[in-house]
């Protein structure tokens, strides 16, 4: 039938908009890198993007509630600290503490959502508050930079697979796999994007409110938490970096806007994230690949992030009632 | 009540419902049967809205009991209501603007499969429910959003059905529906009545009701007034008791003349995309004319167009005898034209909430007060104190967040901010809706003041007494046009409601 995929195509445009823009940028990459695309190339572009990429899923779903989650970056700076300290030693250590980092993405999410949620606290100032808390655990954990991983398991995660395949783009898929797809398909995530689109409506409808804005926030931890993981597996180590949080935070709100999720809640998903993250990356290793000074890449990036929402606002041109503009 | 030798199967006794010292609701009567339509009827402020959120577990009443099959029951949320078989399709749609037509119609219990929302089943019931709406033209994966107002509400009842009510309530649903569409609505209501299913209607339009009812119950100021069947009472029968109070005087003498000279504003064959259809009109100076009809006819956007709100509009617009392109509420507003639109809703359309209320006050004519790009602060306070003193606002200091204000004083601001902009034609927005009696009466006073003055005044009002006592002349909408033109002693309420229901003449309405 035409007219599904017509819709089909219809929902996704801000997803494809996304894997175009990614697509483009990337050959051009590859195409004027010297080594061309070699397992190493692949894998580090891989590893800085799939981290951006897991942060940015992370903002993703409190956003799809019309909400905002200012503590993705600070919980991966948490769990990186502690990690570094419990991701070592046996299997079953490591086993154990793997459970731990995620537990505690959990209990952090579970922390920015209760506020949200009971405590009626404006999002964006809940998980701000929130974020400085977990900083300061981080730097309780970690007051100078150093600790270590399981090397095994480190390099597993962080090199590439028998074929070049990067291992990291791996954990990516079974992470939108294991957590994304079911989520998406699930009450709650419907509900998610119920609230977004209209918490008055959703109410009406009878739609489980609380429970799909507390978990939204839940899952925002738990994957901000297997970025923690990754970025310690990436760097052996662990830091409390403030800057670090913050420019975690911040570029991927942008990603989440880039691929194609409305700030307002209720359209888009994950997925768009996921390659709005990667064009953002893949935009410092352009400035480079062209020989330009990476002081560049601030302006670039501002740029492409400028370009790429402009694409989504000219349906605002076809209003004619203009105090719709300003709801 | 009529003995319509049905048990019912719904039956509310003694409900009463308050909102802060607002009588929504007062030891109100209300049963429905299985197997039959019965219509709500009342005035905007009746109660019916009130009736049917407590019906479906919107809100909570204060007071008495509701009983499905004899059975006490009471609903907490609308998904408790919704469980025992209340289906609601509301006049402000509960829709999600974002998701497909088959998301929202399986939102309240999405089917499952293994725990997660089983699209294919989805789709099905999706599909099923559509073409028992009769609306199967309508493709189950279009964002709502996409959708115009009249696909919307089939949706919306499609979004009803798919829950196989008992007892489906259909508050103004076919307010955006045109003729055809209403019939196709009306058949399918009959197919699911004969199926045994109870359908609570409530619908502005007399004729609709005559048409598809077979009881009616009438509601007045939160009272239950009477049930009967549709047919043993008159149309103007039933309106008089839709309206049935007295209304004390609180309104200024009209000026005995009509004042002469040329328009200040006339609008000549003015449409906007659908919505308004061909309106002319023309206001002279002194004059105080009124905009009648039911809610949602038009009355908004015909402010909103003149106030170049609006983009798209055709027709020509005089101010003064010059045409005047109205392209912006800047515009509007600035020398010539000087037009001012006291807007529908204060507290986002109106004021700046947390700014104070000198700031408030002195916000639309800030061209005037100040020089060099930097306000005049003594000119303003002194622009301020003379509003203050005008229209008697009441509060402590200038200072105060405008916030901290009763409504009443909050619109007084408002209209404050208008008049120092000098307005020669004003434009008001339903100004009384919320505010108590005496600010009513005040603003009564002063708007013919005004117009005395030497002011051109539009003013829409959803509450017939205030056109009845304060209008020269009144011009009732009806889908976007202006149906009837009502003048000096034919200003009645009787004339507006016959007149707002689109009745040709009550008198001639057979019984």
């Amino acid at each position: 039938m035409s007219a599904d995929w017509r819709h089909r195509l219809a929902e996704q445009r801000g997803l494809l908009l996304a894997v175009g823009l990614f697509l483009a940028m990337f050959t051009l990459y590859i195409a004027k890198h010297p080594a061309g695309l070699t397992a190493n190339v692949a894998s580090t572009a891989a590893n800085k993007g799939v981290l951006l990429a897991l942060v940015a899923m992370a903002q993703t779903i409190p956003v799809l509630t019309s909400g905002l989650d200012l503590s993705v970056g600070m919980v991966l700076v948490l769990t990186n600290c502690l990690a570094s300290r419990i991701v070592v030693g046996s299997p079953a250590e490591v086993a154990l503490g793997t459970s731990a980092v995620l537990a505690v993405g959990l209990l952090c999410g579970a922390i920015n959502g209760a506020v949200v949620v009971y405590g009626r606290i404006q999002p964006i100032i809940a998980t701000l508050a929130t974020s400085s808390i977990y900083y300061g655990v981080a730097l309780a954990i970690r007051p100078a930079p150093g600790g270590d991983v399981a090397t095994g398991v480190a390099d597993a995660l962080t090199g590439s697979l028998p074929g070049g395949v990067p291992a990291s783009l791996l954990v990516l898929v079974a992470v939108v796999v294991v957590v994304w797809v079911p989520y998406r398909r699930s009450v709650l995530g419907r509900a998610a994007y119920a609230v977004g689109s209209s918490e008055q409506a959703a109410f009406m409808s009878g739609v489980p409110i609380t429970r799909a804005k507390l978990l939204a926030y839940v899952l925002a931890g738990l994957l901000s938490a297997i970025a923690g993981l990754l970025l310690t597996c990436i760097t052996y180590s662990g830091e409390a970096s403030a800057a670090l949080g913050g420019t975690y935070t911040l570029t991927a709100i942008a990603a989440v806007v880039v691929g194609g999720t409305s700030l307002f809640g209720g359209s888009g998903g994950a997925i768009g994230s996921i390659f709005g993250a990667f064009v953002l990356r893949t935009i410092g290793d352009l400035l480079f690949v062209f020989d330009m000074d990476a002081l560049w890449q601030p302006l670039f990036l501002g740029a492409v992030l400028l370009v790429a929402i402009s694409l989504g606002s000219f349906r605002l041109l076809g209003v004619r009632n203009r105090l719709e503009l300003y709801r | 009540m009529s003995d319509t030798g049905s048990v019912p199967l719904f039956r509310m006794e003694g409900v009463s419902k308050h909102y802060g010292g607002v009588r929504a609701l007062e030891d109100a009567t209300f049963h429905c049967a299985g197997g039959r339509i019965h219509a709500v009827l009342g005035e905007n402020g009746a109660g019916k809205s009130t009736l049917i959120k407590v019906m479906a577990g919107v809100v909570q009443p204060d007071t008495g009991s509701l009983h499905m099959d004899d059975r006490p029951v009471t609903f907490r949320t609308p998904a408790a209501a919704a469980a025992a078989g209340i289906a609601c399709v509301f006049q402000e749609l509960s829709l999600l603007p974002d998701l497909s037509v088959a998301d929202n119609i399986a939102i309240t219990n999405p089917p499952r499969r293994y725990g997660l929302i089983d699209r294919r089943a989805q789709r099905r019931i999706a599909e099923a429910a559509l073409a028992r709406a009769g609306a199967s033209d309508i493709h189950p994966m279009t964002p709502v959003r996409d959708l115009p107002l009249s696909r919307r509400q089939m949706v919306e009842i499609a979004k009803a059905l798919a829950r196989d009510p008992r007892i489906l309530i259909l508050d103004e649903a076919t307010s955006a529906l045109a003729a055809a569409e209403v019939e196709k609505v009306f058949a399918m209501l009959r197919q699911l009545c004969s199926e045994g299913m109870a359908i609570v209607y409530i619908s502005h339009r007399m004729h609709e009701i005559a048409a598809i009812a077979d009881d009616c119950t009438v509601y007045r100021n939160g009272r239950y007034v009477a049930t009967f069947a549709t047919g043993s009472k008159t149309d103007a029968d039933i309106v008089e008791m839709i309206i049935g109070r007295e209304y004390k005087n609180v309104f200024p003498p009209k000026p005995a003349q009509k004042p002469a000279g040329a328009p200040a504003l006339r609008v000549e064959d003015l449409s906007w995309v659908g919505q308004l259809k061909s309106i002319s009109l023309d206001i002279r100076p002194g004059e105080v004319i009124g905009l009648g009809g039911l809610d949602g006819q038009g009355q908004r956007e015909l402010l909103l167009a003149l106030f170049g709100v609006l983009d798209g509009v055709t027709g020509t617009v005089e101010i003064g005898g010059k045409p005047a392109a109205l392209a912006s509420p800047t515009s509007a507003k600035s020398g010539n034209t000087a037009m001012a639109l006291i807007p529908e809703d204060r507290k986002t359309e109106g004021l700046m909430l947390p700014m104070s209320v000198r700031e408030n006050l002195s916000f639309a004519a800030l061209g005037r007060l100040s020089r060099l790009g930097l306000v005049d602060r003594r000119a303003e306070a002194a622009a301020v104190d003379e509003m203050m003193a005008l229209l008697k606002i009441r509060c402590d200091d200038t200072g105060q967040a405008v916030a901290s204000l009763s409504g009443g004083n909050q619109q007084k601001v408002v209209i404050g901010k208008w008049l120092l902009t000098r307005p020669r034609v004003i434009l008001l927005n339903d100004p009384t809706r919320g505010i108590d009696v005496g600010t009513k009466q005040e603003l009564y006073q002063l708007l013919r003041r005004l117009a005395d003055a030497g002011a051109a005044i539009l003013f829409y009002s959803t509450d017939y007494d205030e056109l009845v006592g304060c209008c020269d002349r009144v011009l009732v909408l009806y889908d976007g046009a202006i149906v009837r033109v009502l003048e000096g002693a034919d200003i009645t309420e009787r004339n507006l409601i016959a007149a707002a229901f689109n009745l040709r003449d009550l008198d001639q309405v057979p019984a």
